[in-house]
């Protein structure tokens, strides 16, 4: 077990691509820190640049107390998962899963012995003996695990290890993968372009974005306060309201379309930054669970739009509206995995299913004002 | 395509079939001529219509071509140029290929093309210089005469075939390996070639079998028999009033076999090899 700090890491490939820049992540003793970001972000690039397979440009890379820079990934005590798998096809699950403590000359029968013990922990004894051709994905990706934590490693490196199986074992695995990082409790990096995974799994997120780290903290404060457009449009399903708004002379409400939104004291409090944006131009983002509806009974802001589309999910309506304010699209933050869940309307409400709301009509949502998000447009950094 | 359902003899006799029967023969007519002349006798050989089957028949054949034609030299010097050359063609050819599959490096595509260009390269352009080259270093009459320009003939071909095996196989799994602790040689020989076996059957098969036919270079290099090998050997068999085909026949015969057991061992991988090849680039 080991801690691992990353100090302004840069890597710039040999043919000049600037992949990731300046990253600094301190990785604690046990933790599951997760690395996601849209595709090409640089997330394999940084994890790479941790296993060693990768030179770093410049910046230093800690494991433990070691600077570990200069040093051999088989000298870094570290194991790692891919995407592939790559598993051995030539060889048993038994001898994929034994092969590193082969490599250190470990006594027959103390690998065969650790084989045992990791296999029960995977459940894979039954398949001890097959060749990874003759498996599942699902039991070749703990396979792929077994050959990571049958090393004792000191840290997991794992590169999107679920995203070759089908949504429903991914799920699945996803708690698997869970309960043995915390039953082995070794130090994880885990690399992931699914902000669901992302959130479920981490107890801290890092959010990249063209080789820049956003924000790294835990998945309910980026989900809560993101610290800029990206980080609030990527990450909540369905994606946050983002809105061009402006915000009137003293700042006491902010304009959206023809709509004028009072702000609560509370909110003025919380973001007292925005009194500097008074007269400017804003963005305002409002997640769909903000959005609850029937306003109209209800004192405080609200939101009135036109319903295009109403998707009851039993526990609640997925209520998909248009207002006369120009949608935010935080650029590369769309998943293009994920269902496209704004694409029937410009905004996306999450209401009380006994809510009085019909497609074609015009509804008043009221407004959970303590979740009002504000970004300012040039930066795209939160204003608070 | 819909496919209807067959019946009686149609099920047996119909155009697939034919055309597939028809090319089996078109192939294995000459083998069965070349294997039943050489169990003929001079009557057998003389008699007409010819015989389909000798009879009475004879093995004598084999023993004039072991006792008077020195055919077991042949057969000596053929084994010795093509198990060297195509160990060596295997063996440069692997890490030829590796290099050429993963390593990044300058000009590496041109570097391929010129390699294929070389691999259809007609022999008889580079025969007489090769010759005078050969004189002037004294190797005429030398197994090395043979194995070095087999070597260098059948490079380029087995280092494609190779190189687009090692092409196949996941970088991840090397990596892995790294990560595991294995050096360059342990990952080379643990990892990758297990993997790679059917190219290296592929191409072992093709080099053995070019080698094992060559004629050219063989009569102009090695024009003594104690290095002759088999198709030169054959070639020189009889006087100049005898051609003794049945006894060339039974050399023949006996020279087709290692191809064979080679062929039959490994035919499985010589199929995936071929395909897997083709498809994966
Ligand atoms: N060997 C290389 N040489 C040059 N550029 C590279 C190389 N490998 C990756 N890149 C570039 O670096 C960027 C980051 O790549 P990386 O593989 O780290 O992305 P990623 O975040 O893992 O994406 P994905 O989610 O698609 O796996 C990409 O734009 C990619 O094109
Ligand atoms: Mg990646």
């Amino acid at each position: 077990m080991a801690t691992v700090s990353l100090e302004q890491v840069n890597k710039v490939y040999p043919n000049g691509f600037h992949a990731v820049h300046d990253l600094s992540l301190d990785i604690a003793d046990g933790e599951f820190m997760v690395l996601v970001g849209p595709s090409g972000c640089g997330k394999t690039t940084a994890l790479r640049m941790v296993a060693g397979l990768e030179d770093i440009s410049s910046g230093t890379l800690k494991i433990g107390t070691r600077t570990v820079n200069d040093v051999t990934p088989k000298d870094r005590d570290i194991a790692m998962v891919f995407q592939n798998y790559a598993l051995y096809p030539h060889m048993t699950v038994a001898e994929n899963i034994g092969f590193a403590l082969k490599l250190r000359k470990m006594p027959k029968t103390d690998i065969e012995a650790r084989v045992k013990e990791t296999a029960e922990i995977l459940g894979l004894t039954e398949w001890l003996n097959r060749k990874p051709g003759q498996l599942s994905g699902g039991q070749r990706q703990r396979v792929a695990m077994g050959r990571a934590i049958v090393r004792e490693p000191s840290v997991f490196l794992m590169d999107e290890p679920l995203s070759n199986l089908d949504a429903k074992l991914r799920v699945q695995m996803r708690a698997e993968v869970s309960r043995i990082q915390r039953r082995i409790n070794v130090s994880t990096i885990y690399v992931t372009h699914d902000q669901i995974e992302a959130m479920t799994m981490g107890d801290r997120v890092a959010v990249m974005r063209a080789g820049l780290l956003q924000q790294c903290d835990n998945p309910q404060v980026l989900y809560d306060h993101p610290d800029n457009l990206f980080v609030a449009a990527f990450i909540g399903s369905p994606a946050m309201n983002l809105y061009e708004a402006s915000v009137t002379e003293g700042a006491a409400a902010v304009r959206v379309g023809s709509q004028q939104i009072d702000l609560p004291a509370s909110v003025t409090t919380a973001h007292s930054g925005l009194a500097a944006f008074a007269g400017k131009r804003i963005v305002l983002g409002l997640r769909p669970e903000h959005l609850p509806a029937s306003g109209d009974a209800r004192p405080g802001p609200t939101l009135t739009g036109d319903v295009d589309l109403v998707e009851a999910l039993g526990s609640e309506l997925m209520v998909h509206f248009t207002i006369d304010a120009k949608r935010v699209q935080a650029e590369g933050a769309h998943d293009p995995d994920a269902e496209d869940v704004a694409a029937a309307g410009e905004g996306v409400a999450r209401v009380d299913p006994r809510a009085p709301v019909k497609a074609g009509e015009r509804f008043t949502f009221a407004i959970d004002a303590d979740g009002m998000q504000f970004f300012d447009p040039e930066t795209g950094l939160a204003i608070w | 395509m819909r496919t209807r359902k067959r019946t009686g003899w149609r099920r047996i006799v119909n155009g697939v079939n034919i055309a597939g029967l028809i090319s089996v023969l078109f192939i294995a007519l000459p083998l069965y001529w070349m294997t039943i002349g050489s169990f003929e006798t001079p009557a057998n050989l003389a008699s007409s219509p010819p015989q389909w089957f000798p009879v009475p028949g004879t093995t004598a054949n084999y023993s004039t071509a072991f006792s008077q034609y020195h055919f077991w030299i042949f057969f000596r010097n053929s084994l010795i140029v093509t198990i060297i050359a195509t160990a060596l063609v295997l063996a440069l050819g692997t890490l030829a290929g590796y290099a050429l599959g993963r390593t990044p490096m300058r000009g590496k595509f041109s570097l391929l093309v010129v390699l294929l260009m070389i691999s259809v390269f007609p022999e008889i352009a580079i025969i007489a210089p090769l010759y005078l080259l050969m004189r002037e270093i004294g190797w005429l009459n030398s197994y090395q005469a043979l194995i070095l320009p087999y070597t260098a003939f059948n490079l380029p071909f087995a280092i494609w075939i190779l190189r687009n095996y090692f092409l196949g196989i996941p970088k991840e799994m090397e990596e892995t390996g790294r990560i595991d602790g294995a050096g360059p040689l342990r990952t080379m020989w643990s990892i990758v070639l297990p993997q790679a076996l059917p190219g290296l059957f592929t191409a072992g098969i093709f080099c053995f079998t070019a080698c094992w036919t060559e004629f050219l270079m063989a009569l102009t290099f090695n024009a003594q028999t104690n290095f002759q090998t088999i198709p030169v050997g054959i070639a020189t068999f009889g006087t100049q009033d005898i051609t003794p085909f049945p006894t060339i026949f039974a050399a023949s015969v006996v020279a087709v076999i290692p191809i064979g057991i080679l062929v039959f061992i490994f035919r499985k991988f010589v199929i995936s090899g071929l395909t897997s090849g083709a498809v994966k680039g």
